[in-house]
């Protein structure tokens, strides 16, 4: 049943460009994709740990900065006099040079943080990624600082045996980003229902029985840290690739508030509810464009998310499928007292 | 006496709270597959041993060496991977996962398969998993609550809870087993199939030390009882031995009881 409602989900995600031409909409797509995989990535921590990171978008930034200037290349000085010379690098290892940054960067911060339990976490993230905007904007001869990285280049995918694709196209991204997100989230969902998993989740539930039962409380939640950034990353790079452009307004917090947002109203600790909740507030500047400002829409997200979790407290997804369970246990129950009254009759 | 070898060493070991001592000058030791209870009147200092013992607190003085290994500086999740494992006065379970899942998580030191592995579900990973399924099954059939398998752990009553507190500390495989208070709020028949339960528990070769107020159980299960008041160890020796001792009745039995 769910596998079927996840096939289905794909294939009607695959074929949006073949019918939607409007290029507006398909930018809308694609960006609120790449959202979507930032918000899966904090949904890890968030939903499956517990810990929420209200500095997420830090991860992402990195990873758009660091495959921005792999591709572009750069030439800076060092103190003691020295230089580092970059030479432009594909895009694509751009892009594998973001999760392996944004990653390092998510075991540091893990590994600073979840030694003291309790709130650390937050702050640590806040923290960390106020600290990066505030390298990105200042560090210029890097950075260009407020002038922003331009000309980043597409993503040009290597061909066995031809040269390589550069992916110019919207339809191009689109697929890109597809691909991108479908393997988080296969990702997430095999690491969650392993071993590792069930040692996050009882780690969240009751952190005592957890660690009395061999669970180290570091390393399980560190692990989970670094696989959460280094998704982020990913998507920080699709994201610099995509736009060509990014300056250190890429770290505002509002940047995350929207991933979390994105997270608590589709359901966090479910798979598919960062997916939802991505696409319905991803896609909500579309609707309200014609019919309101800018600043206004905030006002309008907040009475959206307040509506949601109204009527579904726990999230659309969980709250949508206990519903249903509840709805079939409920019909097998009374199945099972009707044919056991007619066997007693 | 059978001599044993010894698996636990409790060695003049000291917990203050502030000003309050909760327990002063401790030392004992739990011979390998030996059954010992820990008594005492509310407030003795049993439930403080036991989180010095495995790591959930730092004594003011002294130490503990299991199997040669000094526990001393050690985390909770160290001290359970040497094999010593305990349960908790107040029932604990992972409340919002079925009893089948809190025991795959109880297995967690039987599980460890390599991140990749179980990302990509490489056959070891998979193999892996069918085991761990295949002992929480059998856990489950073990403490009796096969009925219950599918069920939140937090829906369970109270008694059914101790039992998955006990399944659980068993799924991670211990060497020796601290219980703490497992019988208080069952029944009768539940108490009497928990002492079977323990005592099978024991013919595996686990080493158990238990506190619980139920005299009755205690007299009946225990090898060698050590009987704490106030922090202080006031007797040890075999159940006759402490039903018998003037100090033991005068802090703890009551008249009443020694009879029992
Ligand atoms: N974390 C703590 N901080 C301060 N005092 C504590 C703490 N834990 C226990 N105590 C005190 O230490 C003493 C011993 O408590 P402990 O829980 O070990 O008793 P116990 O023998 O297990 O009692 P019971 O039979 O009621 O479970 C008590 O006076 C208790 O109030
Ligand atoms: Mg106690």
């Amino acid at each position: 049943m769910k596998a079927v409602i996840t096939i289905l989900a794909v294939v009607a995600l695959a074929s949006v460009p073949l019918w939607l031409r409007d290029p507006y909409l398909l930018n809308a797509l694609i960006t609120t994709g790449i959202f979507v995989i930032g918000a899966m990535s904090l949904n890890l921590l968030l939903g499956f740990t517990g810990q929420l990171s209200l500095g997420h978008i830090a991860f992402f930034g990195i990873g758009a900065y660091v495959s921005a200037l792999t591709s572009l290349g750069f030439d800076v000085g060092l103190p003691g006099g020295f230089r580092v010379v970059h030479e432009p690098w594909p895009p694509i290892i751009g892009l594998v040079f973001a999760i392996l940054a944004a990653g390092l960067c998510g075991y540091f911060v893990g590994l600073l943080s979840f030694r003291v339990r309790g709130a650390y976490f937050v702050i640590v993230t806040i923290s960390f990624a106020e600290v990066v905007r505030l390298v990105a904007l200042n560090w210029v001869e890097l950075t260009q600082g407020p002038l922003a990285l331009t000309n980043i280049p597409s993503i040009a995918l290597p061909l066995p045996g031809l040269s390589e694709l550069t992916l110019r196209t919207k339809m191009q991204n689109y697929y890109l980003v597809l691909v991108v997100a479908l393997i988080a989230y296969l990702l997430i969902a095999r690491l969650v229902r392993s071993h590792f998993g069930r040692a996050m989740r009882g780690l969240m539930e009751n952190e005592t029985l957890a660690v009395s039962v061999g669970i180290d409380v570091t390393k399980t939640l560190t692990l989970a840290a670094v696989i959460s950034a280094a998704i982020a990353g990913a998507a920080g790079s699709l994201y610099a690739h995509y736009i060509r452009i990014i300056d250190p307004e890429v770290f505002a917090f509002i940047n995350t508030v929207t991933m979390v947002i994105m997270v608590i109203s589709g359901g966090k600790g479910s798979l598919a509810g960062p997916v939802v909740g991505g696409l319905i507030f991803g896609l909500l500047p579309v609707a309200l464009r014609p019919v309101m400002a800018p600043e206004a829409q905030w006002i309008a997200y907040g009475g959206v998310l307040m509506a949601i979790l109204f009527v579904l407290p726990r999230g659309i997804v969980p709250s949508l499928a206990q519903r249903l369970t509840r709805r079939r246990s409920g019909a097998k129950a009374l199945a099972l007292t009707e044919t056991g009254v007619e066997e007693r009759a | 006496m059978i001599a044993r070898s010894v698996a636990m060493t409790i060695e003049q070991v000291a917990v203050r709270f502030g000003g309050l001592v909760a327990i002063s000058d401790m030392s004992f030791t739990v011979g390998e597959g030996e059954i010992v209870s820990l008594i005492g009147p509310n407030g003795a200092g049993k439930t403080t041993a036991f989180n010095v013992m495995t790591g959930f607190l730092t004594p003011s003085a002294g130490r503990v060496t299991y199997r040669d290994t000094a526990l001393n500086g050690l985390k909770p999740h160290e001290i359970a991977d040497l094999g010593l494992i305990r349960t908790f006065q107040r029932t604990s379970v992972f409340p919002n996962d079925t009893v089948y899942d809190n025991l795959l998580i109880g297995l967690h030191r039987q599980g460890r398969v390599r991140l990749l592995d179980a990302i990509l579900g490489l056959p070891s990973a998979r193999a892996s998993e069918r085991k761990l399924r295949q002992r929480a099954g059998e856990l489950i059939e073990w403490v009796g609550l096969e009925r219950r398998a599918h069920d939140a752990a937090g829906s369970l009553s109270y008694g059914e809870q101790r039992l998955v507190g006990v399944a659980l500390a068993l799924a991670a495989e211990p060497s020796m087993l601290l219980l703490d208070e497992p019988v208080s709020g069952m029944n009768a028949s539940e108490t009497h199939r928990f002492v079977e339960l323990i005592r099978s528990i024991r013919d595996r070769g686990i080493t158990i030390l238990l506190v619980e107020h139920d005299m009755p159980m205690v007299m009946t299960v225990s090898d060698r009882i050590v009987v704490l008041n106030y922090g202080r160890i006031i007797a040890e020796g075999t159940p006759e031995l402490i039903r018998n001792d003037p100090a033991v009745i005068e802090a703890y039995l009551g008249h009443g009881a020694a009879r029992a």
